[in-house]
């Protein structure tokens, strides 16, 4: 063990918990600039108008519904994770070209990082940690680990996510429909022979093959 | 990002009334719209987010047989339209290579025709360039591998990053634009500004103006068309050199060709001296080579990018060669 991870453990800190920690201040005080939902006239109907402040919106993300204040430049991916702290999903280039940041939104693989949070009310939000169902991972993941597919891991929630959206709407994909699904996700380590064998192992487990 | 107000209207009146506010723009995907301000290009002070607007995703026939595609289809659903296939086919050919799967879920046929051109020195906020009102183009000078290989005389060497609009421009599209008082169709090589017109513009749309829709021609008896895009890493990546054609193509025999580089000026980038080549003859490989080398006879490459004037050589012979029903890397002739 090193130095750093001991001390760590002695202070009984996480980073990922003290990182947590400074961000739910900042969220906090970012709450405190108010914000207010008005219309503005227009014609005979009143146009929804947010505030910069921010309004309260409902999020649904993996079945669970949230309801939380945000600011209509919050993108959906800041929000999950420094609000809802579902930090499976990644932020890489924050500009929609590398594809750690993708989420299912409404059946469809998204970049959240292009995404504005307020956009995705009423619909329905699948991220990475929303895949495990009582205990059991979905048999993308676990084909990911069996077919060793990832090596620093930081791209992985968001090419799994890509990939568990290929079967949803494929359930029988060959190569070149694996290439293509996952086109958006770039890896810098290179796995993505690997990456494909284990999509295409998943889909055959899904069918019980 | 700066903080801004957000407008959601729900029809396109309420759209046009939310926009006329100092600072306001429209959002409809946002993808280029958010990248921008994350980068600190533009600080708009109100969005007005369009993408709620059901009149914008409707598809329709017009009255001549043409289809009129509504501004706020994604590129997703371009790429795939069944009514597409044929004769229009360079459409979802390049929508389809437009971006990633992810991206193309989010962005809209509207916001892809008035996105801004990808030049790094444009795109950086620490450069005073000419296209955003500044004194020089410090591409010019520079890094200028993926700037303009035609019009590029004009204060700025940018190329238009629409892989949708080379395709529409190939097929003879219109763009409807509407305001509060009138509605006017404008053809998208109209539509998209060159530094020569104004040096700042992109596009011709004003304030208080929205794209409604994009009108393709009735497809003719025996028209064709295709579009390839050649990148760097095929599965994803800007264009090294991309083209569209169409033409009406009889016995072997090509009848009134448009021929549109994309990635190569500032604007979709229409080659008559290839088109002259190829019109009332039959399509080979030989005259598709000429045909390409006709286009790019015209080319003025900037202090690096002479060798993509070469790529686009190659590339401009096989996609002629595609339309026409011709190999392109069979032996001879």
């Amino acid at each position: 063990m090193t130095k750093k991870n001991q001390l760590t453990k002695e202070s009984g800190l996480s980073r990922r918990s003290f990182l947590k920690g400074v961000g739910l201040t900042s969220a906090g005080l970012a709450v405190t600039s108010g914000g207010e939902i008005f219309a503005e006239a227009s014609g005979d109907a009143s146009v929804k108008i947010i505030s910069p402040g921010g309004a309260t919106i409902t999020l649904e993300v993996n079945g669970k519904k949230h309801q939380l204040k945000v600011e209509p430049r919050e993108t959906l991916v800041e929000v999950l994770r420094d609000r809802l702290h579902l930090t499976g999903t990644k932020i890489g280039c924050d500009r929609g070209a590398c594809g750690a940041c993708t989420v299912i939104v409404d059946g469809k693989n998204v970049t959240s990082c292009l995404m504005l949070a307020i956009d995705a009310e009423g619909k329905s939000i699948e991220t990475i940690e929303g895949l495990e169902k009582e205990g059991e991972l979905h048999p993308v993941q676990k084909s990911f680990i069996e077919y060793d597919a990832l090596q620093c891991g930081f791209c992985t929630p968001g090419m799994i996510m890509s990939s568990k959206n290929l079967l949803d709407h494929n359930p029988s994909p060959n190569l070149a429909d694996v290439k293509h699904a996952v086109r958006g996700n770039l890896c810098r380590c290179g796995t993505y022979p690997k990456v494909f064998q284990a999509v295409l192992a998943a889909s055959k487990q899904n069918k019980g093959e | 990002m700066n903080k801004f107000e957000y407008a959601m209207p729900q029809d396109i009146p309420q759209a046009l009334s939310s926009v006329q506010h100092s600072g306001a723009v429209f959002k409809a995907g946002g993808v280029d719209l958010l990248d921008l301000m994350k980068e600190g290009i533009i600080a708009p002070s109100r969005l007005v987010h369009i993408n709620n607007i059901e009149a914008l995703k409707v598809i329709s026939r017009t009255k001549d047989g043409g289809l009129a595609l509504g501004a706020n289809l994604t590129i997703a659903e371009i790429a795939e339209l069944r009514e597409l296939s044929g004769a229009h086919q360079a459409l979802p050919q390049a929508a389809g290579s437009t971006a990633t799967p992810q991206i193309r879920n989010l962005a809209t046929l509207g916001g892809n025709l008035c996105q801004e051109t990808r030049c790094w020195y444009f795109r950086d906020q620490n450069f005073s360039c000419s296209h955003k009102g500044g004194s020089q183009c410090f591409a010019l000078q520079g890094e200028n591998y993926y700037h303009a290989l035609f019009d590029n005389k004009s204060g700025c060497v940018r190329v238009n990053a629409s892989s949708i609009s080379i395709a529409l421009v190939a097929l003879g599209a219109k763009l409807r634009i509407t305001s509060a008082e009138s509605s006017r169709d404008v053809s998208v090589a109209e539509f998209l500004v060159a530094p020569s017109q104004d040096i700042e513009k992109t596009h011709i749309l004003e304030r208080g103006e929205i794209i409604e829709a994009i009108i393709l021609p009735a497809s003719k008896p025996h028209q064709r068309s295709f579009y390839y895009k050649q990148k760097e890493k095929q599965s994803f990546d800007w264009p090294v050199a991309e083209v569209a054609v169409s033409w009406v193509q009889k016995g072997g025999v090509c009848e009134n060709p448009t021929v549109i580089l994309g990635a190569a000026a500032p604007t979709p980038w229409r080659s008559k001296k290839a088109e002259a080549v190829l019109a009332g003859q039959k399509i080979t490989k030989k005259l598709a080579e000429k045909a390409a080398q006709a286009a790019m006879s015209e080319a003025t490459p900037l202090s690096q990018n002479a060798n993509r004037a070469k790529v686009f050589e190659a590339v401009i012979a096989r996609v002629i060669s595609w339309a026409g029903g011709v190999d392109p890397l069979q032996e001879g002739k």
